[in-house]
């Protein structure tokens, strides 16, 4: 690598890395500002919009709605997800290749066509908005992501451990339970998270299939649209962005055990 | 051993129907295929199926009950209003910018991941480039909303040069979505480069490619895939959102003739035509990433 191409490079890196944080930063900044018009430059530093936020009820309410939602999608999702991997990856019959693509559709396809199709379905069968239909248009692109994860996994394993296990007299829940789970346990983690995550910050499908219900993305597009207590919105969004380093980090924990399993 | 063969005979009969499924290879694949297959059969593609039924259906102009009868209506209204082929250019048209921009952005810090930093500054970059992915798309639009507002921060900082921001307008648009879309350009191109063995570039070299020779002739044609692969999600996010212009815009975009038909105006057979556009758009824009190998490259 040359000298000085190496230095533009570097100065361009921290310049996108820069561009990533800064919005990141200001929202921080903001949610600890005294005033409630978030006029620029700040005008004190104030710790009293934490206890605000801490103190409503619609926020708490949006939050375990929120994680409700995600926790039944992701639960579907990874059960509907590792099955189609099996059948992907083991066996070979008519439309094999077809089942990835439509599975990966809902999120090639942007998310309001998702949403559309769930919303003149629901309205064209009368069964009416309520959290379950919410769960069931999250479900329906978290799918494939469990799909990715576990297929990918299930190719870079080998089947001769299975083949070990059951000649030495284990059947085929005892070979599922001691061989193949805890082979696949890491990959079905780091789909659920990100199934989990894609859920939990869905807002244009959850607003198709939504009744009068707010999932915590949608109380904050509510307010900040009426533009009422930004502040406490402010705060909200500071403790979305911790919540989302847990994610980051196991993620990260995952792909260093990866490298462990597939290379025994 | 003792306590396995005392319980032997129990296990007798579910060792034998599981060896019998073991061999039966079509229940296998009933057991595996038929809650996933029945699921997105019935959820999304009957969803789908019903999306273009009602596509065809209109309002009943004195009661405004949909009327479930075929009718051209929509797709004519869609068609002969000028302000929705405004709307359809102007979304189109910032979906491939934020593509083409997100691009460039990607391509420096992807190689400074994939070819220069070591190996601990290439996993910190990566949780970084993560970390915006993970954290929740309206908290950056919100960040975006409060940089960009009359007086705010961007603001200030260009006046201290005598210029100003672009406000809440087209550019502002182009700005955020680039801003967001940003990481699902830079993670399959850094993988792309990654993937890229080590002894093409000595090979390049030794045939007397420079620099820029050796990227445009063996690095590009095989990162192209990756690209096509990531900007599959930047144009699509693009596309479909209406959650942004919203924000950080006043002009419409696709999403916003959607989402105000099926909500405000109550005219969900329209709101379904609408929505067939983005996928009319997707189609050809998959078509042509297949071509380019996108597919492989996910």
């Amino acid at each position: 690598m040359k000298r000085h191409g190496s230095l533009w490079l570097r100065l361009a890196t921290i310049g996108i890395l820069a561009f990533l944080y800064v919005p990141l930063l200001i929202i921080v900044v903001y949610a600890f500002d005294t005033d409630k018009t978030q006029a620029w430059p700040i005008q004190g530093l104030t710790l009293d919009w934490v206890g605000v936020a801490l103190g409503n009820g619609e926020v708490r309410d949006a939050l375990v709605l929120s994680v409700q939602v995600a926790l039944a999608a992701t639960a579907i999702a990874l059960l509907l997800g590792t099955l189609a991997s099996f059948a992907v990856h083991r066996y070979s019959f008519f439309g094999r290749g077809t089942i990835s693509f439509l599975l990966v559709l809902p999120i090639a396809l942007p998310g309001i066509v998702t949403g559309m199709a769930l919303n003149a379905t629901i309205n064209a069968s009368g069964v009416g908005f309520t959290t379950l239909t919410i769960i069931i248009g999250h479900t329906t692109f978290c799918i494939v992501v469990v799909f990715n994860n576990v297929i990918a996994r299930l190719r870079r394993t080998s089947r001769s451990i299975e083949e070990a296990s059951m000649d030495l007299g284990a059947d085929t829940l005892q070979t599922f339970r001691y061989i193949t789970f805890p082979v696949l346990r890491t990959a079905l983690i780091a789909g659920g998270l990100l199934a989990f995550a894609l859920s939990f910050d869905e807002v244009i499908v959850t607003t198709f299939t939504a009744g009068t219900e707010k999932t915590i993305p949608l109380w904050i597009f509510d307010q900040i649209q009426r533009a009422h207590q930004l502040p406490v919105v402010n705060v909200v969004a500071v403790f979305l962005i911790l919540l989302s380093t847990i994610p980051v980090y196991l993620a990260q924990r995952l792909s260093s055990d990866t490298t462990g399993v597939a290379g025994r | 051993m003792t306590s396995r063969s005392s319980s032997l005979p129990p296990e007798g009969i579910r060792r034998r129907s599981l060896a019998a499924l073991y061999r039966h290879v079509p229940a296998q694949l009933l057991i595996l295929l038929a809650p996933p297959v029945g699921w997105f059969g019935v959820v999304y593609l009957g969803s789908l199926a019903i999306l273009l039924l009602s596509a065809f259906w209109y309002l009943n102009p004195v009661t405004s009950a949909v009327v479930h009868d075929f009718s051209l209506n929509n797709f004519r209204d869609l068609i002969e209003d000028p302000v929705n082929r405004v709307i359809i250019q102007r979304t189109v048209t910032i979906a491939l910018a934020v593509t083409a921009t997100d691009m460039l952005l990607a391509f420096p810090i992807a190689w400074f991941m994939a070819r220069v930093a070591s190996p601990r500054v290439r996993s910190l970059l990566f949780m970084g480039v993560l970390l915006p992915l993970w954290s929740n798309y309206l908290v950056r639009v919100f960040a975006w909303r409060i940089i960009l507002a009359k007086g705010g921060p961007l603001d200030g900082l260009l006046g201290l040069a005598g210029l100003q921001g672009p406000g809440f307008s087209d550019v502002s648009t182009w700005l955020v979505f680039s801003y967001l879309w940003l990481p699902y350009m830079i993670l399959p191109i850094y993988a792309g480069f990654e993937r890229i063995p080590g002894s093409l570039f000595e090979a390049s070299a030794d045939l007397g490619g420079r620099g820029a020779t050796t990227f445009r002739r063996v690095v590009l044609p095989l990162v192209l895939p990756a690209v096509a692969a990531g900007s599959i999600f930047t144009f699509s996010l693009t596309l479909g959102d209406y959650i942004t212009p919203t924000l950080v815009a006043k002009n419409q975009f696709l999403g916003n003739v959607i989402y105000v038909n099926q909500g405000v105006a109550n005219n969900v057979p329209f709101a379904a035509t609408f929505a067939i556009v983005p996928i009319g758009i997707m189609a050809i824009y998959l078509l042509i990433a297949r071509r380019l190998g996108a597919f492989d490259a996910l």
